[in-house]
């Protein structure tokens, strides 16, 4: 497992480069790799400015036969009061597209939202090996 | 710890090939330059070199359109170049179409385009010919390789 912290814009590129990392490792297709890498750019970007910072956890993962790359997104922030309206895609706080959740969602194969107001924001992310 | 992207002028066109793993701050730093010498220079074209990109987030999917808005307003046409089929898939699938950005295969398809559009690399009004006509040819091997 590999913890990375999310602090600043070039730690953002950094868990873009540990998920590329482990994509190919699991060897997920091209199309397969650059659409986890891509959640993740996403998923760390909005720990980052929405959650004010926070921490990025990488692995590899097998369960039922299958091996894929997992991602774990957590930070302390202010939490999502509204999930589904976030998830609908196109709401945003930041200065953003509002399409990190929903659309990060969409790249992956599993994706568990996990937020409490006030207490923080934990996004848990699976991509499968084909 | 900002990057910079190089932008290089031909003739009338900037030419920007991105060779970094983009942060967001160096997206923005581009953004900015990009259009700052559009003004300095008075280019006609752009053309966003993106064939080195693994990935096209919703950032950087946004810079690609910033500058082609921008560019239009100052009078200057991007064409996006290169985009990898995996990144254009992930792209859709995100819900980002960059629609009304112009797109080619590759540098020679663009600086066609542009040429069409009367955007050249060389500059066919400007008197100082030995420095336009070396930035052509510079065009024509850059873009064949």
């Amino acid at each position: 497992m590999e913890r990375l912290e999310i602090g600043n814009a070039g730690d953002v590129v950094r868990v873009r480069q540990a998920a590329r990392a482990l994509a190919l490792q699991a060897q997920l297709s091209i199309i397969d790799q650059t659409k986890v890498v891509t959640a993740a750019s996403e998923l760390a970007r909005n720990t980052l400015i929405h959650g004010g910072g926070g921490s990025a956890e990488l692995d590899i993962v097998t369960e039922n036969g299958r091996t894929g790359v997992r991602a774990v997104f957590s930070d302390s922030g202010p939490g999502i009061p509204d999930v589904p309206r976030v998830l609908a895609g196109g709401y945003t706080t930041a200065n953003g597209l509002g399409l990190g959740l929903s659309g990060s969602r969409r790249l992956v194969d599993a994706f568990e939202l996990e937020t409490a107001v006030g207490r923080g924001t934990t996004v848990t992310v699976t991509k499968w090996r084909r | 710890m900002s990057e910079r992207v190089p932008i290089v002028r031909i003739g009338q066109i900037l030419l920007v090939s991105i060779q970094v793993d983009l942060s967001d701050e160096t997206t923005l730093t581009l953004q900015d330059d990009l259009s700052n010498r559009i003004v300095a220079e008075g280019a006609r074209g752009v053309i966003l070199d993106i064939s080195a990109l693994e990935i096209v987030d919703s950032f950087i999917a946004r810079m690609i359109g910033t500058i082609a808005g921008v560019s239009k307003v100052l009078d200057a046409e991007t064409v996006v170049v290169g985009m990898r089929p995996a990144v254009a898939i992930t792209l859709a699938e995100l819900g980002l179409s960059l629609g009304g950005v112009r797109t080619a295969l590759d540098s020679d398809k663009a600086f066609a385009i542009l040429r069409s559009m009367g955007r050249s690399a060389t500059r066919d009004d400007d008197d100082d010919s030995e420095d336009s006509e070396g930035a052509g040819e510079t065009a024509h091997t850059g873009g064949a390789r």
